[in-house]
């Protein structure tokens, strides 16, 4: 009787353990990465680094966000990399007819279109978002090509310290990053438009029935993917100081990558801001890491690719 | 003699996440027998039986066919000791023609191995099906093209044509008609007379009595007993199951019934049903029968603008009225709740609150923001007035028993104060006690003056809790009977065309 009980009682404590573990296991996994950081090496811990390593995760932290959004509806976008190229050329280059306020609104709402574009696409033609994402990756390439073969420099040197430069010893873009994760968990969480876009994911045609205007959401998710991957565009550019016509391919794999280890899952039924942001972590520091160690690029590809096998695995359900 | 009986399950237990499904359950039960196996939702009849075809390994105990212990650690284990099972959820294969399903990894060749002889293998599926009395269904069609009902056909053909020695059937009857049902209650017969050992599931106790040759019950994972249908009845069986007897089944109603509040006049949809009229009145529960593909579906569906009709008039409250979606339906203050809630009921990866929720978001809304206290409070209100269990309401609706779950999704429509409520099948694979409790609900309702279109296959739901009763088939409106007209043989009558 007792025995059986506390059988029972440790059995419920060893599921809740598990799905915590299935839940934060990016946690974990990214602790244990700090600490073989800090016990190998004496420049992680260093401000320099640090303010770097924010640099970095700040394009696919952005990206990430509307990533999360479309794979919450159930849908993907494959795009997002050509979005980044498509905005991050157009506001070098227009900054040097337009003042550069009017140049970054015009690149951010060239993402805002594409969006709408693939929103409409999969919303009411009832197109795969996989083959439409592929198809406008394609397209807004062709369009950055089209625009300028070469690469653009913004001519505003204003531009490129304010965006690209620091609050202390802070990088601008990663406070702009950490403002929109609070955001978008807002969004997601404390919305009506944002608990649909959820609901939707898991049923879309109990969402309809329920009244929602289910393609409205949709479009505006992929709005929302298109404005992030152009704010990240727009950021990077400012960092870099240059824009090539081939930035940000590729790209689109990391966010899926962020969201997946984060807990989203493809198809829709999954997700948050906040696991999204642990993904993002710890994909950013994987790349520190191994950078400061000197690791050749293909080696952090394969150690990515496990990483994110290990993040799915240690989620399964049975 | 043999000393033994075939099937043997001894002290099996099996725990999920720490409940547990199954307590030290023995059961046995032998060939050339029909054992009907009953319980309320949640009660292990699922456990079990997923035990003995081999898709969930059983913690402790062990399983004995004809003597000699066996391991059923996965289906195809099961297989090969001669167990299949047809479950309630599908498993064909939709855009496969209906002969690859049945033969699914026996495909006939021809002088190429490698290569399908399709003339060959259309042959012996027609044969598996004309075999078992299973006429009407075409062998070159995709399954996703069939009817419901034609589908559970195909599933129980394809369990039986590898000649089983124990055959689980899990609720078969839920989509099956009544003809249907006829052939399939011949078919039991014949595999029994043929030594089979079938088990059958099933809510629907009539059905126990009529086929079973001995029933077990279970309640919270743990048999209370073995009984002869003889030796019993109705009553006292859902005393075992539920553990106490239960109050008015339906409860007794004083019909205070008002002025007309829907009415609906020469509505059709092509393909689907013609020239359908009828009206509803405030607190009047107007039952809707017919056999499944009658239509009555499809009807509900179009007065709610899931499927918008393509002729003829609604009216509400004496206006008519427009409806092109879900949406222009519940701002009219009209509700459906579906026959399938999986489908398109619930969100099942979502939370009992965002469920219960999600139809009246834009009521706790402001600039885009949801008032979480409000939310919380009108959910919590339906989980308590609904007994929905476990109360917490961030739980995944996921995890809910099946009874539950349906409670969600008609707290989902009760916070929309509909004037008319369309239930679809509103106690579809509900335990007992929950039915009883949705039958209290829709009395409470209609005592409100809300006006309940009460579509249902089951004759004594819509028997005990009609005020008039439409009767439905191929796309019609073929009969209104007052509550004092209707019975069980007339509205079957009608609904088969027997009667005008």
């Amino acid at each position: 009787m007792n025995a059986s009980l506390s059988v029972q009682i440790r059995q419920r404590l060893f599921t809740r353990l598990r799905r915590r573990w299935a839940d934060y296991g990016f946690i974990v996994a990214f602790v244990i990465l700090i600490l073989i950081a800090a016990s190998f090496s004496d420049v992680f811990f260093t401000q320099r680094n640090i303010s770097n390593l924010f640099r970095q995760i700040v394009t696919n932290g952005l990206i990430s966000l509307g990533m999360l959004t479309v794979i919450l509806t159930g849908g993907i976008d494959l795009s997002v990399g050509s979005i980044v190229a498509l905005s991050a050329i157009l506001v070098s280059g227009l900054q040097q007819q337009v003042p550069v306020p009017l140049a970054i609104l015009a690149a951010v709402a060239a993402g805002g279109l594409v969006g709408i574009i693939n929103g409409v696409l999969v919303a009411h033609f009832k197109l795969a978002p996989f083959i439409v994402t592929l198809a406008t990756m394609g397209a807004v390439r062709g369009v950055v090509y089209v625009y300028s073969e070469t690469p653009q420099t913004p001519s505003d040197p204003t531009f490129r310290t304010l965006l690209g430069g620091f609050v202390g010893p802070v990088p601008v873009a990663a406070v702009i990053m950490l403002i929109c994760f609070p955001l978008v968990w807002s969004f997601l969480n404390r919305m009506a438009a944002g608990r649909a876009i959820v609901a939707i994911g898991g049923n879309q045609e109990a969402v309809r029935l329920a009244g929602i205007n289910v393609n409205q959401h949709i479009i505006l998710a992929y709005v929302i993917s298109g404005l992030f991957s152009a704010i990240a565009g727009v950021l990077l550019a400012a960092r870099l100081g240059i824009a090539q016509p081939s930035v940000g391919s590729g790209y689109e794999l990391d966010a899926i990558a962020a969201c997946v280890i984060g807990g989203a899952v493809l198809g829709g039924g999954g997700g948050g801001a906040i696991g999204t942001f642990g993904g993002v972590f710890t994909l950013g520091l994987i790349d520190n890491l191994l950078n400061m160690f000197n690791v050749q690029t293909y080696y952090q590809q394969i150690l990515k690719g496990l990483i994110i096998l290990f993040a799915v695995l240690a989620r399964r359900k049975e | 003699m043999r000393k033994h009986e075939y099937l043997l399950m001894q002290d099996i237990s099996k725990s999920y996440d720490g409940t547990q499904a199954l307590r030290g359950v023995t059961f046995s039960a032998d060939l050339g027998e029909v054992h009907a196996i009953v319980g309320e939702n949640g009660a292990g009849k699922s456990t079990l039986i997923k035990i003995l075809s081999g898709a969930v390994r059983y913690d402790a105990g062990q399983i004995l066919i004809d003597g000699k212990p066996v391991s059923l650690d996965s289906p195809l284990h099961a297989h090969q000791a001669g167990i299949r099972a047809v479950y309630q959820e599908f498993s064909l294969i939709p855009h496969l023609t209906v002969t690859e399903n049945i033969l699914l990894g026996r495909m006939p060749h021809g002088k190429l191995r490698g290569w399908v002889d399709w003339t060959a293998a259309h042959r012996r599926a027609q044969d598996i099906l004309d075999g078992l009395g299973f006429t009407g269904i075409d062998v070159r069609t995709p399954v996703s093209q069939l009817s419901v009902s034609h589908q559970q056909m195909v599933e129980i053909a394809k369990a039986v044509a590898e000649r089983p020695r124990i055959l689980i059937l899990d609720e078969p009857s839920a989509v099956l008609s009544q003809e249907e049902l006829k052939r399939l209650f011949a078919l039991v017969q014949q595999l029994k007379s043929a030594s089979t050992l079938i088990l059958y599931i099933s809510h629907r106790l009539n059905e126990v009595f009529e086929i079973a040759d001995r029933i077990t019950v279970l309640k919270d994972g743990e048999i209370v007993g073995t009984v002869r249908p003889q030796d019993t009845d109705e009553g006292r069986l859902i005393k075992m199951m539920v553990g106490r007897t239960l109050g008015e089944f339906y409860p007794k109603r004083e019909a205070k019934v008002g002025g007309e509040v829907l009415a609906v006049q020469g509505l059709s949809r092509e393909g689907a049903f013609a020239d359908v009229s009828f009206s509803l009145a405030r607190g009047e529960i107007l039952g809707m029968f017919g056999l499944v593909g009658s239509g009555r579906t499809q009807v509900a569906r179009s007065i709610y603008g899931a499927e918008p009709p393509d002729a003829g008039e609604i009216r509400l409250e004496g206006k008519t009225i427009k409806i092109r979606s879900p949406r222009d339906a519940l701002q009219l203050g009209i509700a459906l709740l579906t026959e399938d809630r999986k489908r398109d009921g619930l969100v099942l990866s979502c939370s009992i609150r965002d469920n219960i929720s999600l139809a009246t978001l834009p009521e706790v809304t402001r600039w885009g923001f949801l008032n979480m206290h409000q939310v919380d409070a009108r959910v919590q209100r339906q989980v308590q007035e609904l007994t929905i269990r476990p109360p917490q309401i961030q739980r995944l609706v996921r995890q809910l028993s099946g009874g539950n779950q349906q409670k969600v999704v008609l707290a989902k429509w009760l916070l929309t104060h509909a004037k008319v409520l369309i239930l679809d099948e509103p106690t579809r694979g509900v335990d007992i006690a929950t039915k009883v409790d949705i039958y209290h609900i829709m009395s409470d309702l209609a005592d409100q003056g809300v006006g309940i279109l009460l579509i249902s296959s089951e004759l004594p739901e819509i028997l005990g809790m009609s005020d008039r009763v439409l009767v439905m088939r191929e796309g019609r409106l073929v009969g209104e009977f007052t509550r004092a007209q209707a019975s069980e043989e007339k509205l079957l009558a009608c609904a088969a065309g027997l009667l005008q």
